[in-house]
Order: C-alpha cells, then structure tokens, then sequence
C-alpha cells in the first residue's frame, strides 16, 4: 500500500476493484465505511456480488479479465471530460516529457516485437533527449508527442460504447463510476483504488495495476491522504517477505538478483544504479551500491572486504531472461531437472493453477521437505485420489512447525507498519518455528562440508551465521551495524552498535544491513522500535490518522509514501484539512517527508516527489514494463470471445506459458468451454485452505465446495440450487455444489450472452468430502513481468453430475 | 490516574454488564464476583498478531499456567481496535484442535506410511540431500564461460508465514547453497 490502513477514512471516493475486501480483509472494512460514513462514495466493480458490494454504496458487475477496458475508459474520461489535476501533472509526471521518434503503437502492438521470442526490444520506447541527456519537457503539452498528448490519442479508442461490449458493463454504469471517482481530480478531494489479487492474477496483471497508476496520477491522488493505489495484501507477512525477498529476482531490499553478465560488484552496481540529468530529482536508486555492499556485509560479516569484492562473486547468478519462479520449477520438475526442494507453509498441490500438472510434477523429485502445521495436500501429495503410493518414488520429510503465538518476531502489515508479536506458549509437541529449522539445517551442512569438503564451500563455511536462531539477533542484524567505529552527527558509533538509518549505510564495508529499508526499525537510542504502543500524535497528524507512535514503518517510519506529491510547489498542502505534511518556518510537519529537502520552489535543494523514480517524475508512461508503457487490453489468454474493439491483437502479445502435454487451452470462443471461471476465498478459510478446514468450527461453518452460478445459467443447464454438478476445463474437471444466485448475472459480451462462474480454491481432498482442488481448471498462464498465473479468468462448462466421488 | 483507552474500555464493559443484569432483577454482587471469576482472570497478557490476512490485526493471548486460554482482539491497536473477524475468532482452536502435526514425520520411498523420526535424524539426512545434490549438480560456469555458482536442482517455496527474521534466514541460506529457484505466495 502507498498509505495504509486507518488512511482509507480520509477518502472521498473508493473503488474496490480485484478485490473482495469485505469478505478478505475484514477488518479494512472498518475504515471503508468510516469514509463512508464520513459521506464518500463506496463501489464495488467485481464479477459477483458480495459482501463487499452489499456495504458498498454501489456494485458494477464486470466481465472477469476486462479491467484494462474499463480503467482506460476512465482515462479517456478524464481526459475528455478535463477532470485531471492540472497543476500536480505537469509538475509531478512524466506528462511533459516528449517521447522519441522510435515509440510507436499499431493495431495493439508497440514498438519493437518480435512475435517469435513474445518479447519486446524495449528500446524504441525512449523520451527525446537533449544535448546533456536530459529528458526534452514541453511544460505547455503542445508537442503532439508528449506524453500527455500520446496518451490521450492511445486511450482514444477507449470509448463508452467500446468498453461497454467487451466488459459487460452498460455505460449507465460506466458513467457513473468515472464521473463519481473523477470528481476526486480537485485539490481538496481525494480518491483511493483497493486491489488485491483479483487485479495481479491475470495475464495482464501488471498492467492492470499500472492503469490504475495513470489514474491516480492525472487525478492527483497519490502521495496524499485518503488517496493511492493500495494493494490489499493477503498473506500473513507477504509484504515482509517480498520485502526480504523469498524470490529469485530480486535481492532483500528491491535490488535485482545477479545475473550472468554481472560477474563483478562494479559491474553489478553500474548496471543498477541509474543516473539522472534532472538537476532537482532525487534519484534515490543513485544510492544502490550503499544497501547491495551492507546486505553482503551482513551475509559474509569480516570474510567481506573491499578487496573481494564483499564476495559479490560467491553467489549465485541467473542467466539473463531465465524464470525461476514457481512455475518454471514445476514444469522442470515435471521434466526430471529438479532433485529436491523445500516447501514450507504454503501448499501449492492445492492452490497452484493446473493442480494435475503440479501433482504429476511433485511425483518426479527425488526429495521433498514440507513444514506444515497439519498434513496437506502436497505433504501427502504420494497417496492423493488415484494414486498408488507403491509407484511414488519421493522421499519426504515433514516438519511439524509452530503457530504464530508459539513463536516470536516481527510481521510487515499490508500499510508497511512493523509489528512485533511475543511468544505466549511452547510450540506444540516438537513443533519448531521456521528460524530453529533452517538455522540448525545450515549448521548441520556446514558441518559436513568441514568434514568432508564438497563444491564451493566458501560460501557456506564463511556465511555471518548463528548458532541458534534468536528473533531479536536476527531483528537487529536486518537493522544492521556498524563493523567500524563511526561518528555520525557527532556521536560516535563502535563496531557492532546498530546503524541509526539507511542515510547511514556505506558502501565501504563499514556497516551491514539484510534490508536497508529495515534500517532504523531498532537503534541503540530508542531499542525494538516495532514494539511501539504509543497512540499519540499531533493535532495535524490526529486529523489523517498517522499514528507516528505506534510501532515503526518502513522507510524510516514514513506513513504515506510519496507525501511530497500532497503539496504544492511551495509545501503548502493541496488539502489543508487533511495535510500529510507542510513546509512551516523552514521545515517539514506532519508525517516523516520522502526526503528532508525544501520544496521544489527552492529551485537549488528543492527536489521533486517521486524520489524513487530516476528521474523524480511519476510515470503516465512507463517504460520499465516487458509488455508495453500503457497498458492495453487483451483478452485473457482463454476468452469466451474471437475479437474485442480495441486492436486485432486477441490476447497478450508477451504472455507466459509451458507446453507440456498437461498445458491445454481452450481455443477463442471455444464452444466446448463457452463459460467463464473466477475463482476466490472465503473469509472462514485461509487461501488454499489447508489450515482453516482443520479447525472444526471454520469447516463447519463453510462445509464444502460450491459453485455459484446464475439462474439465467442454472435453467439452461437444467441445475437446480444444491445439486452436484461437476466443472470442465480443457485441464480437467471438478465436482461441487451449485449455488443458484443472483449474485451472478449473465453478460452481454460483443453482442452475444457471457455467462460467469465463481469458486473457492480453499477445499481439498485432505478433508474428507468436502470436495478437491478448484485450481485443477485453471490455466498456466502468466503475466510476463511477474509470472503470476491467470487464476480469475479461464474458461470451462458446467453441467449435472450423476453421482458424486469427491464430496460426501 | 490516567486513563488509557484500553482501562477505559474494560471499565465501561464491566458498567454495562451491571446495568445490563440488574435490569433483569440480578443481584449486583453476584454479577460482581462473576466478573471477576472469568476465565481469563489472572492470565498473562501476550501481544501477539493474527496470522492471517496482512490488515494484521493484533491481538491478545491470555496465557495460565504455560496454556493459552483465551484470544482476543486488541482494543488498543488503532487499526481493527478489537475487532477480529472469524478466522481471527477462530484462534483459540486452532491451538487446541488434535489435528496438529507434533512430531518429525518421514515417508520413505514407495511406502504408504508415515513414521515418526527425531530432529537429529530428520536434519542430519535433509542436509546429506541438500550436500549430495549440491556437489554433483552446482555449476560454476555457465555456457558462455561466465561464472555463475548456481545450483539449478534444488528450489525453495515459501512462505509469507515466515516473520520478516526468518525470511532474512531463508534468503540468506538459500543464496549461500547457490539456490536460484526461491518463490512464495507472493506469485500467486
């Protein structure tokens, strides 16, 4: 989230939209109807009907996969209807910068395709520089090729009546979205956008989000109160964890993972730290080599050292282009490149897309450790339905692991709020917490290697380690240290006191941290910050809710993230009843600044509010993206139709996808799968379900698998409410109850009728009769730039079933 | 004495639930001395957070006697202010449900068992695994000559269950065996 949870009251207007806030993140919903109380609008655009809609003050049904089309609409109304934010988009985004002679968009292709790699050469996607190498601005946004004026011709075709046939929403409902969030494109008012994984799981997932970006930038809305783009996050520490990176991209802390052709630091460091020709930007990334030089002291402690490299060298480097995501590990898996691995709380042989290929793939290693709390799917995946455990060759090791208050430690909330939890019981039998199995493991290897050597084990044998996994040990090395003594601000700092903030972190091995946006979080001044239980706060900060007291929030305790962009050139905010900060007497109030210089006005130490983009500018058009600087729509990669209004291009020209004999689709307008699939969770379990079915008051609570569906849909297929029915996708099939509904509506899609299903993944054989795996219909199909699959859009058929196997 | 909105709330509880028994013609004393014989009466309180959706709400473990008793949503965390929803209700049972996994367990292969092992074996033959993959299959260099220090077949999924220390750990171990194919719930 740019803001974070209390801040939704502030808002005017809210659209929910890829998300079931209500029914998913509960407890958001406090602060939804407190704006609404407080007099803004609420609405829900979503396929189905739900709790979230009934609080809302609206609800817009939308064909799932089409939210592109609906959000360029939106811009092409802002644009028409002069509803942007003038004085924040010419001096706050990149609207001026006009675009190089190379850029181009036809027929839904950009520039630089090559239809036989599905990539881009993305260099044509470039802004006209000047003789320094500055980006050419036109402050007036006469030149037909600035961006503003690029992109309001690209979002041209994004009429009502085009977006109206490919979404299913008539342009009654249409209007009545744009005129009612567009009205947030004043000073004074403020417009917020909550998504969660209805928005990322889709093909065009990125992009889905960046068009909301577009948004909220001509809108003004983001940097401000009540305002931003807010992924509701669902996973307990998801942001902690994509934060500390649990993936192969990146390094903790944002830095990409090294790649091949980086073989040194320098050479790692010149490829990512960018530089700016824009006199009063930031450019923040300027100080990469600072945090990349600390993480690697905090891994290697004294064996890092200038002369070499930090280790740099010792880890691992991927191969230019290469996925090693999930999806690529499971079809190499399927394919015998994979020996062995760990999966630890999460349970993929039920929540991963084309469940039969992943429970096929699992059968092929030689090895498998699994920590759970109880038996899963993929613990147990050898005896699953159908399986004769005799032919299942793996190994595997499952690792009982403690709850949450059998354990210490912190969590990132969705709003980035560090909070720490105490532990209150034992973990139960020999139940161990995640820290005292992989800490241990380690030692273990280490061991062996020291006994009896192997490959390469400098790494391991020199690794900043522990004996013992300690909570608060590991808390502080995130924080990091000094390695030599250190004055900063004159105060003296020896080696091994906690480094106060990231501004002093070096990249001359003098000081370590495993996340320099953690630094700060606990100091030798004020102790664990992240224990915090102070509510207090000035009279401006009560105004918005910021709770500067409570706990601690990266970076460097900022609530609002790019608050620099909620005042004019001046500091003065654009809101003054709900400032998030203001320049007062020569210096900043309010919330913690993005960075401690004056306003632009001082056009010497003034800098511009985007400080993590290079060239301090937010990004109408962004070129950092594999599959293109606006988002367009594509349909998603199974569509119930042949042709959408927008550009001959069917679906996304770059998506992801594998090609083993389990990765079937659908062809366009399929008649064989001629419905539409969503699916979703429930607030009684938790994603895959593999917890929540085992606590019985929750299962009872929601038994069994259920599908609904429309009663337009239920009569043509001859289904009655609570008749066993079973769902088919070219991947597989099925079995649930149906729930006839007027939740669902059928769609009017290109002239002809769309019928929309929903279901929950959260069931699965584990739980005696109360049906399987949801995910074994969906497709393995992914965003490029992300590889999340498409989950929330494929296509199946539904009809009766004659008896059922799957649910007592 | 100050009051904090915690006291306060417990004391406006405690008001309301005289008025509200008096009204039905209860002796006060006895909802008095029923006050103060609730189960969590002399518990240790414990913050803890709820492990499930990132609103992150905190809550309150009252523990007696080395057992958590009772959960409740903290009424002093300013973002759900005690409210929890029924997952978050749900927590008491979740630690006192028998379906839990207690011990080591290990399925050998081609079995149709499983069978309980201690931590020394478990962690001793998970790392012989990791050491025997590790020196046949690290690449050092990769096909044009550059150095690469990659182990390709082994991976490492998950979890946003992890605290922000242990994810810290689980990088940090994973990078130094050479592991390059590390997810989690954050890609779906």
């Amino acid at each position: 989230m740019t803001n974070h949870w209390i801040d939704i009251k502030n808002s005017d207007a809210i659209l929910i939209m890829g998300s079931n806030a209500a029914e998913h993140h509960p407890v958001s919903f406090k602060w939804i109807m407190r704006a609404k109380d407080a007099g803004a609008t609420v609405m829900h655009v979503d396929p189905k009907f739900s709790r979230t809609s009934a609080r809302c003050d609206f609800h817009v049904p939308i064909r799932s996969g089409t939210d592109i089309a609906f959000l360029g609409g939106m811009i092409n109304y802002i644009i028409e209807s002069g509803s942007w934010f003038k004085d924040y988009v010419v001096n706050y985004t990149n609207a001026t910068y006009v675009l190089a002679d190379s850029y181009d968009f036809k027929d839904g292709l950009f520039s630089g395709y090559d239809a036989k790699k599905r990539t881009y050469d993305r260099s044509s996607w470039a802004f006209k520089r000047d003789e320094q190498g500055a980006p050419v601005r036109d402050f007036t946004l006469k030149d037909e090729r600035c961006v503003y004026n690029v992109m309001a011709r690209h979002y041209s075709r994004y009429t009502l009546e085009n977006v109206s046939k490919i979404t299913g929403v008539s342009e009654e409902n249409l209007m009545k979205v744009y005129k009612i969030f567009c009205a947030t494109g004043k000073p004074d008012k403020a417009g917020t956008i909550l998504y969660a994984i209805g928005w990322t799981q889709h093909t065009v997932g990125v992009q889905n989000i960046r068009a909301s970006a577009i948004i909220q930038l001509l809108l003004g809305n983001i940097g401000v109160a009540g305002g931003g783009i807010n992924a509701l996050r669902g996973e307990p520490n998801v942001q902690g964890s994509t934060d500390h990176a649990l993936l192969y991209h990146n390094l903790p802390g944002y830095h990409n993972a090294p790649l091949a052709q980086w073989q040194t630091l320098e050479e790692y460091n010149k490829a990512n730290t960018p530089v700016t020709y824009i006199a009063n930007s930031a450019n923040w990334w300027g100080n990469r080599p600072k945090y990349v030089t600390s993480l690697l002291k905090g891994w290697f402690g004294d064996a890092a050292t200038a002369e070499n490299d930090f280790c740099y060298g010792w880890l691992p480097k991927c191969e230019d282009g290469e996925d090693y995501s999930y999806m690529y590990a499971m079809d190499r898996m399927l394919n015998d490149k994979m020996r062995g691995g760990f999966i630890f709380g999460v349970n993929p042989m039920n929540s991963f897309p084309n469940t039969n290929k992943m429970r096929a793939a699992l059968d092929h290693l030689d090895w498998l450790v699994v920590a759970e709390i109880h038996n899963s799917e993929t613990s147990d995946n050898w005896r699953r339905p159908g399986a004769d455990p005799s032919t299942k060759k793996t190994e595997v090791f499952l690792l009982p692991s403690a709850h949450r208050v059998e354990k210490e430690g912190t969590i990132s909330n969705s709003g980035r709020w560090l909070q720490w939890f105490d532990k209150a019981v034992e973990p139960a039998g020999e139940a161990r917490c995640f820290g005292d199995i992989y800490v241990p493991l380690i030692n273990t290897i280490r061991e062996l290697y020291r006994k009896e050597g192997g490959v390469f084990p400098d790494p391991l044998l020199k690794l900043n380690w522990a004996e013992k996994f300690d909570a608060s040990d590991w808390a502080k090395r995130i924080n990091g240290f000094f390695w030599k003594d250190t004055v900063v601000n004159g105060k003296t700092y020896k080696r091994g006191q906690l480094v106060p903030a990231f501004g002093n972190l070096q990249a001359d091995g003098s000081t370590s941290s495993l996340n320099w946006l953690y630094t700060g979080s606990w100091t030798e001044e004020e102790g664990n910050k992240s224990k915090r239980r102070d509510p207090s706060q000035t009279e401006m900060q009560a105004k918005i809710g910021i709770y500067p007291n409570w706990s601690w929030c990266w970076p460097i305790n900022r609530r609002i993230l790019y608050n620099r962009a909620s005042v004019d050139l001046q500091g003065k905010p654009w809101n003054p009843d709900k400032a998030v900060i203001e320049w007062k007497d020569g210096a900043w109030v309010g919330d913690v600044p993005d960075g401690p210089w004056p306003p632009m006005a001082d056009e010497k130490n003034g800098r511009l509010p985007f400080i993590m983009n290079t060239d301090g500018a937010g990004q109408l058009f962004g070129p950092g993206r594999l599959d293109g600087p606006f988002p367009e729509h594509y349909e998603p990669a199974e569509s119930p139709v042949a042709s959408h209004p927008f550009s001959s291009q069917l679906t996304s020209p770059c998506f992801k996808f594998h090609k083993s004999e389990f990765d079937k689709f659908a062809a366009p307008a399929d008649p064989r799968y001629p419905i539409v699939l969503t699916t979703y969770s429930m607030t009684e379990h938790w994603c895959g379900g593999g917890e929540t079915r085992n606590v019985p008051n929750l299962l009872e609570a929601e038994p069994q698998l259920y599908v609904e569906m429309s009663q337009e849909l239920a009569r043509e297929k001859g289904i009655k409410n609570g008749d066993g029915v079973i769902i088919e996708s070219a991947r597989g099939q099925v079995e649930a109850i149906a729930m006839v509904t007027i939740r669902l509506r059928p769609f009017t899609i290109m002239g002809k009728t769309v019928h929309l299903i929903g279901m929950p993944f959260a069931y699965g054989w584990t739980t005696s009769g109360c049906g399987d795996s949801t995910s074994r219909l969906t497709v393995t199909a992914y965003d490029p730039n992300t590889t999340i699959p498409e989950t929330k859009a494929c296509c199946v058929n539904i009809r009766k079933a004659d008896k059922l196997t799957e649910i007592a | 004495m100050a009051y904090t909105r915690r006291s306060f709330l417990k004391m406006v509880g405690a008001g309301a639930m005289c008025l509200s028994l008096a009204h039905f013609g209860f002796d006060l004393k006895e909802a008095k001395a029923y006050a103060t014989s609730l189960k969590i009466e002399g518990a240790k309180e414990v913050t803890t957070v709820c492990p499930f959706c990132a609103v992150c709400c905190q809550v309150i473990a009252y523990v007696k006697d080395g057992k958590l008793i009772s959960t409740e949503g903290d009424p002093d965390f300013p973002v759900n202010e005690g409210s929890l929803c029924a997952k978050g209700a749900a927590l008491l049972s979740m630690y006192t449900g028998e379906h839990r996994l207690t011990k080591p367990m290990y399925r050998a292969p081609y079995s149709d068992k499983w069978v309980e092992k201690d931590w020394d074996w478990t962690l001793e033959q998970i790392a012989r695994r990791v050491k025997t993959a590790r020196d046949n299959d690290f690449i050092v260099k990769n096909a044009k000559g550059q150095t690469v220090n990659r182990l390709e077949s082994v991976f490492c999924m998950g979890t946003s269950h992890a605290s922000n220390e242990e994810c810290a750990v689980i990088h940090q171990a994973m990078r130094s065996l050479g592991v390059v194919h590390i997810d989690h719930q954050a890609r779906v």
